[in-house]
């Protein structure tokens, strides 16, 4: 590959990389003598054994959701499934803290679900399990993050699926083993990047998990930060995990290392689907009930209470769903312009362009907050030098310029998801065989003309997909946006933490509402250029 | 001279205090001065970054926050400056105001013990010691000790106790919890209404608000008689204010009776300024003695606090 993408990678790296730097680095300020000790013998055993517990139970969830719900809607005769294909993808736009915070007020004590079923079976009716626990918060964790594996094995399957089972059938297998023995295995890379992308979105997430009042790895930086006013001994906890990640990234590298997945030549286009049988309605009520938990019920919750508060809606809200869009749209392109510089610096690059590119996922798995704070921080001491050098060129301050600019914003975002969009194109591109290269270069297609009449091609939907994620997880995203934002530049996700930091979420069902209507939009046009591209 | 003065002649504030409860106190403030006032919100903890690090070239003039630890810290690191000034001195008393002049409290939030009027007598609930006693076993509801009022409520009982007694008591009431604690004060209040527990600790302005919204309640307030623990929301202006007049008039707008009525009837609070009376509703609660908190110390004893109730293993 040329040596402008090599360096290429190695800048946004090292931009991605000073946040994460800055968070290290923290080892080096003092913190309270007693912060640690007290830490390792009252705090950490219960939050290292919760965050396992967690990770477990929404890989697991997610992986057993996302796989089987992908199978079923792109090789099946699943009834319905030419709406479910993309209905499944809408919980996308949920945000994994109004998810939480509906089902914590529909299934706890003082909520209806339980208030009914005391009025029909006695007062003294206690034997409803606790929404406020481990089980709560994988249930709605997993309902919240399983589109990301949905969509990528789904890519995987209509992809190669239908000449997997074809060769696994031919070879004598059944569907059920044609299933676990060819397709999936073959889906196992695009499988595992979306599952490490869950993990880390599971490991960051402060907002879910605070509502369930379930003390995780996060939840401890968090104490340090704001109850033991320790901005570094926060940081501390959080380089850990930063070391942790490193090390998930290196294991889903080390299991497909050697291994080689490449597409088996253009997906065929009217294969037959695999007939369910008598497991044809059970799988129905599987799909239909998951979109149902994850988006009928949320929904229909939201629009009740959005509805009383609809007199509040002014002309504000037009203002915070266009700053929403405008940030969205931005940062992804920004985020899947510099995942394509990555992915084609790695095609054929070595050791250290691989390492570059697992640097730049790490902001993803930071607390957004902590995140804020590293993107914060090198950008405002950037920014007094820039103004103390305008000082003396100009004789007077014209103060901080980056800090607070739609710039700093937006590059800070980008840094954030960058690991998305680089799951989904890295993955796109695992699909291009190499020997395409080396065709196009005997033809003297070469550097850029190369990406641009052959792998541009190929990878725009793995493009758009990633430029959809990004979108999405920009719209929902709170503490950076924030930390960074200009003077008048509310979102639709400010929106909902001012009228929710008093702890009244059924205030924020209307901004809610409109942020799921927001993060709606690009995944409607996904799912119609899809369809319209499949020519089915 | 910056540049940002030039262009904004406005007061800038960094707020940890909601939107919906500045706004309008904000708006009045321009209508009789002419002021302008920006803001923008975001937690205590991101701001005080913020501050940090933006340094002698901050926007900002004025900080606002809630809890007597967090405005403690602010202080502590160094982005509030003194301001002496005879109405605020006059306005705000004095166990309500740093001693080193750098924040002032501009409302009291007042954190006590509310009860299901249908199975408890106020005077067996009015005492945060007494809801350690087995006799409010399974009976007890409480918020997550991360909220920072209730390790300011559990600082104070370690300043009154010391440490080893108030562990007692935190103690006690993690052996009295009837459920999983709660993150918010509302749903708290709603799990007594419905006959979850029987007891449990909130902020009196939660209730205010769920009352208003759902007159007929079975919830009420008792008041401890050794005394009530209130802490302050309150503001200081910061340290490389460009426009430290203009937000010394802010200051003081706010601790005068227009602006202490609105944070009054707004959010149900009590104000600072005693010279201001109390929203009708709040007053029909009753009168209580009130216990502030240490605020010289509330910072320390805020570690302290947490670290009583991570051993309690108090969530």
């Amino acid at each position: 590959m040329t040596g402008f993408a090599r360096w290429g990678a190695y800048g946004i790296a090292a931009v991605v990389a000073v946040p994460v730097v800055v968070i290290v680095a923290a080892w080096l300020l003092p913190v309270p003598a007693d912060l640690w000790p007290h830490l390792a013998e009252t705090v950490l055993p219960r939050v290292l054994a919760n965050t396992v517990l967690l990770l477990a139970g929404v890989l697991t969830g997610t992986f057993l959701l996302g796989v089987s719900l992908a199978w079923l809607t792109a090789m099946t005769d699943l009834p319905g499934r030419r709406f479910l294909s993309w209905a499944l993808l809408a919980p996308m736009a949920m945000p994994a803290y109004v998810l939480g915070f509906v089902y914590c007020g529909l299934l706890e004590f003082a909520g209806p679900a339980q208030t009914g079923l005391r009025a029909v079976l006695g007062e003294g009716f206690r034997a409803f399990p606790e929404i406020r626990s481990a089980g709560g918060v994988i249930f709605v964790m997993t309902l919240a993050l399983y589109p990301y594996v949905y969509m990528i094995s789904r890519a995987a399957f209509v992809t190669q699926g239908v000449k997997a089972m074809e060769a696994g059938r031919s070879l004598g297998c059944s569907p059920r083993a044609a299933f676990f023995r060819v397709a999936l295995p073959m889906a196992r890379p695009w499988i595992l990047g979306a599952l490490t992308l869950v993990a880390m979105e599971a490991l960051a997430d402060f907002g879910t998990v605070s509502m369930f009042v379930y003390e995780t790895f996060t939840t401890a930086i968090y104490k340090a930060w704001y109850g033991f006013f320790s901005p570094a001994g926060a940081a501390q906890l959080a380089s850990l995990l930063v070391i942790f990640v490193f090390a998930l990234l290196w294991a889903k590298h080390a299991l497909e290392r050697r291994k080689r997945f490449v597409s088996l030549g253009r997906p065929a286009q009217r294969a037959a689907r695999l007939r369910l049988g008598r497991t044809k309605a059970p799988a129905a009520a599987f799909a239909w009930g998951v979109f149902a938990l994850a988006f009928v019920v949320p929904v229909a919750q939201l629009l009740v209470w959005a509805a009383r508060t609809l007199s509040s809606a002014d002309e504000r809200l037009f203002a915070l769903v266009v700053h929403s869009l405008v940030l969205g749209a931005v940062t992804a392109a920004v985020a899947c312009a510099a995942a394509l510089v990555l992915t084609m610096a790695q095609r054929g690059g070595g050791k250290p362009v691989r390492l570059a590119a697992q640097v730049a996922s790490l902001g993803y798995a930071l607390p957004g907050s902590v995140l804020a704070v590293g993107v914060f921080l090198p950008l405002v001491w950037v920014d007094h030098r820039l103004a103390g050098f305008a000082e003396r060129m100009l004789g007077r301050d014209v103060g901080l310029l980056l800090t607070g600019s739609l710039f700093a914003m937006v590059l800070g975002l980008a840094a954030r998801f960058l690991a998305v969009s680089l799951t989904s194109i890295g993955s796109g591109a695992a699909r291009i065989p190499p020997s395409l290269d080396e065709a196009a270069a005997t033809f003297g297609v070469r550097g850029w003309q190369a990406v641009k009449r052959v792998h541009l091609p190929l990878l725009s939907p793995a493009i758009v997909a990633g430029a959809m994620l990004v979108f999405v997880d920009v719209v929902k995203e709170m503490p950076l946006t924030l930390m960074t934002r200009p003077f008048g530049w509310d979102t639709l996700s400010v929106r909902i933490f001012e009228l929710t930091s008093e702890g009244e979420w059924q205030k924020a069902a209307l901004p809610a509402t409109v942020l799921l209507l927001t993060g709606l939009i690009p995944i409607a046009w996904l799912s119609r250029e899809e369809r319209v591209g499949a020519g089915r | 001279m910056q540049l940002s003065a030039l262009v904004l002649s406005a007061v800038v504030v960094y707020s940890a205090r909601g939107e919906d409860l500045i706004k309008p106190v904000f708006e009045t403030f321009t209508k009789e001065t002419g002021i302008k006032v920006q803001y923008i919100t975001d937690t205590e903890a991101a701001l005080v970054q913020r501050l940090k690090g933006e340094a002698a070239r901050t926007k900002a003039d004025l900080l606002i926050t809630v809890d007597a630890g967090n405005l403690w810290q602010a202080a502590q690191e160094g982005v509030l400056q003194p301001i002496e000034s005879a109405t605020l001195s006059d306005n705000i008393p004095a166990h309500l105001r740093d001693p080193g002049k750098q924040w002032y409290g501009l409302s009291v939030r007042a954190r006590t013990v509310a009860y299901a009027t249908k199975r408890v007598k106020p005077e067996e609930a009015a005492s945060y010691e007494g809801l350690a006693e087995p006799k409010w076993k399974g009976r007890l509801c409480l918020r997550t000790s991360k909220k920072v009022y209730n390790q300011s409520l559990v600082a104070m009982l370690v300043a009154q106790h010391g440490e080893e007694k108030a562990q007692k008591i935190v103690d006690g009431w993690v052996a009295n919890l009837a459920t999983e604690v709660f993150p918010n004060d509302t749903d708290l209040l709603k799990a007594i209404d419905a006959g979850q527990c029987d007891v449990g600790l909130v902020n009196t302005y939660y209730f205010g608000r769920l009352k208003r919204e759902k007159p007929d309640l079975a919830v009420a307030l008792a008041w401890p008689s050794n005394g009530v623990h209130v802490n302050v929301s309150g503001a200081g202006v910061t340290k490389y204010a460009p426009n430290k007049a203009e937000a010394v008039k802010l200051l003081e707008w706010m601790s005068g009776p227009a602006a202490q009525k609105i944070f009054a009837d707004v959010n149900l609070e009590f104000p600072a300024n005693p010279k201001v009376e109390p929203d009708a509703a709040v007053k029909a609660w009753g009168p209580f003695k009130q216990d502030v908190i240490n605020v010289s110390k509330a910072g320390e004893l805020q570690s302290v606090a947490i670290k009583v109730m991570d051993r309690a293993k108090y969530r």
